[in-house]
């Protein structure tokens, strides 16, 4: 009772400073959000507007009217984008599902077998994804050149199932320790391998699990520029973020084609981000709070 | 699945140690054990160690501004009101974007002509003519750290905002009933609850951060004069452009030392301040 009378008490002789207080609330979230939106749509609103209007010194903060689709054809006829998309999902789409079934055992073996070691096995785990890209690059293009994978899309999705296991592991090990091991006892007594039970029980359960490792995998295959650089030579097999990054012209840069550009790549992964916010925060926060 | 770990990664480290010590080159294809020459080319490789101490500078930095800048953001969102879903979307949209691609946004976004950035400034008359940020060999480097800013902060902030929830809500409100302000509420009990989630966080920002490659190579591409050139990119240049594999080998594992410099230093002060708070 005494409890609830203070804050009461405390409101109505403050109102006014929680007026400031609140206002000052929405400014800040204002902010954040103006910070956060502000470069992807500017980068939205050049897509549209046409070359005169991006040189202008004063800039034109809204593409109508006069707006364009021309940067757009330009993309994707003169630069011929659409290849370095299909690239990327060829490549991405198969490391991600490949990596999802090797992090998916591995991270359920660390988490309930009964092996020896199985600390050590997760800290390496950890330890190998803080290795800088640039020391591993030259040997696995050795590699890679000796087994005839260089240019291939099979060479680029294999090191990237590498490249995305350590954090799959982590946040599949995360969300299965936290399943009630009886779950899994139910199962063997019903007659289930380990097998089936991970398949028909444990991924079922852990599904929210599933869909941010597989997501957060996937998004640092679809960004990642250095080892794609480094291992395809042709646009033939060249991913968006080399397409990105040769992106230029002879003699001046062509900012509206750009825009173009990053609104296609990117517009599909903040689609998904919005569509799995929830999910993506859950999965983190999933994993963090265990680990 | 360990044998294939030490087959993807701990088999390329080695051999890539190994690489240093040899003069293995594309061009000359020379191939042989050098002993120490690549180590002592590199004491003296002036670009090198301009790199190193850039690639240091933009850790620091760019680690201190998103942890301090997530922290806002994640005790932001950790509120609850209307369109907090929402909200916590819009957040997440810079950490979805490529980095690639925010490279080619803030280039045009600070472009020296008709970048928006420059327009504002001039009208708001905090400069009295366009800055070319990209161009400069003082203001390049810390407009490549404001991007990897505004990328990395979301991914901080997530990773805070999960440190926060795990804080029991009991506690809250047996400081509020203790009749804490905010501001001591904060720093008695939320901060140093959330320590340990904050320097982990840090911990795997400034390792990532230390490894910058795709800003500067798409942004600058090193320059101007060097001025934003991280080992990452001289590595990158002396094994692709030089097709130097040996010394190469050797700028990369000296960033391999750095790095895990870095992570044991960074490590034990965690671990020291872990046990010192019980």
């Amino acid at each position: 009772m005494v409890a609830l009378s203070v804050p009461a008490r405390r409101r109505s002789a403050s109102s006014g400073r929680r007026l400031v207080r609140r206002g000052g609330f929405v400014v800040l979230l204002a902010l954040i959000v103006v910070w956060s939106l502000f470069p992807f749509v500017w980068q939205l609103i050049s897509s549209f507007e046409p070359d005169r209007d991006l040189s202008r010194s004063t800039p034109k903060w809204l593409p109508v009217p006069d707006g364009t689709l021309q940067h757009y054809r330009n993309v994707f006829v003169a630069k011929h984008f659409g290849k370095f998309i299909v690239n990327s999902v060829i490549v991405d789409l198969s490391a991600t599902a490949i990596a999802l079934v090797f992090a998916g055992l591995a991270a359920y073996a660390i988490a309930r077998l009964p092996l020896p070691g199985k600390g050590i096995v997760m800290s390496l785990v950890l330890a190998v994804s803080m290795f800088p890209q640039i020391s591993i690059v030259t040997p696995l293009y050795q590699v890679l050149n000796q087994l005839h994978l260089l240019d291939t899309y099979r060479g680029l999705s294999g090191v990237y199932i590498g490249l995305a296991l350590p954090l799959m592991v982590y946040v599949l090990w995360g969300h299965f320790r936290a399943i009630p091991i009886e779950i899994d006892e139910a199962a063997k007594i019903d007659g289930a391998g380990t097998l089936r039970t991970l398949w028909s029980v444990i991924i079922p359960v852990s599904l929210p699990g599933v869909v941010p490792a597989a997501l957060l995998g996937f998004i640092a295959s679809w960004n990642e520029l250095l080892l794609a650089l480094s291992f395809t030579t042709s646009p033939a097999h060249q991913t968006i973020p080399v397409g990105i990054a040769n992106f230029t012209a002879l003699y001046s840069i062509p900012w509206g084609d750009m825009a173009a550009a990053s609104v296609v790549v990117t517009v599909p992964l903040v689609v998904l981000v919005l569509i799995f916010q929830k999910r993506i925060v859950e999965g983190v926060t999933a994993g963090s709070v265990k680990g | 699945m360990l044998l294939t770990l030490l087959a993807v990664s701990l088999y390329p480290v080695l051999r890539t140690i190994w690489l240093a010590f040899r003069n293995t080159s594309l061009e000359t294809q020379g191939d042989r054990f050098t002993g120490m020459s690549n180590v002592h080319r590199l004491q003296h490789d002036a670009v090198f160690w301009k790199a190193w101490r850039q690639t240091l500078e933009f850790t620091a930095v760019t680690t201190l501004a998103e942890t301090l800048l997530g922290l806002v953001i994640a005790l932001t969102l950790y509120k609850t009101f209307r369109g907090r879903g929402l909200i916590r979307a819009a957040v997440l949209v810079p950490w979805a974007i490529p980095t690639v691609v925010t490279s080619r946004m803030f280039g045009w976004l600070f472009d020296g002509q008709n970048g928006v950035v420059n327009y504002l400034l001039v009208h708001l008359h905090l400069v009295d003519h366009k800055v070319n940020f990209l161009g400069s060999t003082t203001l390049a480097l810390p407009t490549l750290m404001l991007a990897d800013v505004w990328k990395t902060t979301p991914f901080m902030a997530l990773l805070l905002l999960a440190g926060l929830q795990t804080i029991p809500t009991s506690l809250i409100e047996a400081a509020r009933i203790d009749g804490a302000s905010t501001w001591q509420f904060f720093w008695q009990v939320r901060l140093p609850l959330l320590m340990p989630a904050l320097l982990v966080a840090a911990l795997l920002r400034a390792l990532d951060a230390f490894r910058v490659f795709d800003l500067p190579y798409v942004l600058t591409g090193g320059g101007p004069a060097s001025s934003t050139e991280t080992m990452s990119t001289v590595a990158y240049k002396t094994l692709f452009s030089g097709l130097e594999l040996g010394y190469g080998s050797t700028i990369a594992t000296a960033m391999f030392v750095t790095e895990a410099l870095i992570a044991g230093v960074f490590g034990l002060f965690i671990l020291r301040r872990l046990r010192a708070e019980g």
